[in-house]
C-alpha cells in the first residue's frame, strides 16, 4: 500500500518563469484560487499564509524556492474544528519544461490523520491548477466557486 | 457486460471553461480527438453494447472497447483494451468512465480508470502519465480552439513491466 498523497499533473502553455510568478503572486491567485491571497516573503524558513477576505485559513512555512524549478511549503488549515489539529502536510510544485509546455507536479504530501483532510485536498486541487491553467492560456480564471466543487473541500 | 467487479485505479479531475455538450462531443468525435490524443482518432457507437476504437494517426488499431454506460452529455463508461499481444490476457480488461457535471460556470470532467484485479504502480503508470497530457490538451482546444503539443512516448517503468509479464510491446 503507498502512502497517502494527492498527485496532480497538469500541462501548461507558458513559460515556466510566468507558472512561478503565478505561484507565488497574491494578485494571480486571487483568481485562480477560490479568491485566495498568497502572503509570504518566500524566503526558506519565512511564514506562509493562505488568506481569504481578510481571514486566515492556512497557515505554513516555506521549505524550498528554487525558482522556477521547485516550490515547497508546510501545510496546515487553521479554520475549521475537524482539521485545525492536524500535523502540518508538504506541499510541492515542480515545473519542467515540456517542448513548449510546462509541466506542472503538485504532490500533497503526510496526510497521517484523518482521511477527510486528504479528501478535502483532493477536491481542492484539481479546480485551482485547472482554473491555474486557464488564467495562463486564455486570461480568464475559471468561475467555479468552492460551493460548486460537489464534496466539500477545505 | 458486468461492470461491479472493477474496482477504481486512477482517478483525474479536470474543470472546463465550457458546457457539457460541448464536453462530450470532444470526448467522443473523431475530429476533436485527433487534436488532444496524441494524434489518435476516437470512434464510437454511443449506445450500450456499442464499439469503442480509438485508431493510431496512420489509421491502424491501437485500443478497442465496448461500451457499458451511455448517458449524454453526463455518463460514458466503456472498455478500454490496448491492443498489444497477450496484454488483456496477462492484465484483464480496462475499463474507462468519463463523468461530466455542471460546477459554477465551467464544466468538471472526471476520468476513472478501472481494473477487475489488482496492477503494479509500474502498470498503472500507462495512464497515469497519459490521461494528464490528453485531459490538458482537450481543455486547451475547447478553452482556446488549439490543443497543446504533448510529445510523449509509453513510459518506461511501464514498458519494462510488460515485458516481464511476457507481454510484446511495440
Amino acid at each position: 500500500m503507498s502512502k497517502p498523497e494527492f498527485v496532480y499533473v497538469t500541462y501548461i502553455e507558458t513559460t515556466p518563469e510566468k507558472l512561478w510568478q503565478a505561484l507565488t503572486s497574491s494578485e494571480f491567485s486571487k483568481a485562480y484560487w477560490f479568491g485566495t491571497e498568497l502572503r509570504s516573503d518566500w524566503r526558506v524558513g519565512s511564514p506562509f499564509a493562505l488568506v481569504m477576505d481578510g481571514t486566515t485559513s492556512d497557515v505554513g512555512e516555506i521549505l524550498e524556492y528554487d525558482r522556477p524549478r521547485r516550490l515547497s511549503y508546510t501545510f496546515q488549515h487553521v479554520l475549521k474544528e475537524e482539521f485545525r489539529n492536524e500535523q502540518p502536510t508538504k506541499v510541492v510544485f515542480t515545473l519542467e519544461p515540456h517542448g513548449k509546455l510546462v509541466k506542472l507536479t503538485l504532490t500533497h504530501e503526510g496526510f497521517d490523520g484523518v482521511p477527510e483532510l486528504l479528501n478535502a485536498i483532493s477536491n481542492g486541487w484539481p479546480a485551482i491548477l485547472s482554473s491555474l491553467k486557464s488564467l495562463l492560456e486564455t486570461g480568464n480564471a475559471l468561475a467555479v466557486p468552492m460551493s460548486a466543487l460537489g464534496t466539500k473541500g477545505l | 457486460m458486468d461492470i461491479a467487479k472493477f474496482k477504481p485505479a486512477t482517478v483525474y479531475t479536470i474543470y472546463i471553461a465550457s458546457t457539457p455538450e460541448k464536453v462530450w462531443e470532444a470526448l467522443t468525435s473523431a475530429e476533436f480527438s485527433k487534436q488532444y490524443f496524441f494524434g489518435n482518432t476516437v470512434e464510437i457507437e454511443q449506445k450500450v453494447g456499442g464499439r469503442y476504437i480509438v485508431r493510431q494517426p496512420d489509421g491502424s488499431l491501437h485500443i478497442s472497447g465496448e461500451v457499458a454506460e451511455c448517458d449524454p452529455p453526463r455518463k460514458l463508461t466503456f472498455t478500454f483494451n490496448v491492443d498489444w499481444p497477450d496484454l488483456i490476457e496477462k492484465l484483464g480488461p480496462t475499463l474507462v468512465s468519463y463523468e461530466i457535471e455542471p460546477a459554477g460556470d465551467a464544466v468538471r470532467l472526471t476520468m476513472t480508470e478501472w481494473h477487475d484485479r489488482p496492477l503494479s504502480d509500474d502498470i498503472l503508470e500507462g495512464g497515469r502519465q497519459g490521461w494528464p497530457a490528453i485531459l490538458s490538451s482537450l481543455k486547451s482546444v475547447l478553452e482556446t480552439g488549439k490543443p497543446l503539443q504533448v510529445k510523449m512516448g509509453p513510459p518506461a517503468r511501464m514498458l519494462a513491466a510488460l515485458k516481464e509479464l511476457g507481454i510484446k510491446v511495440p
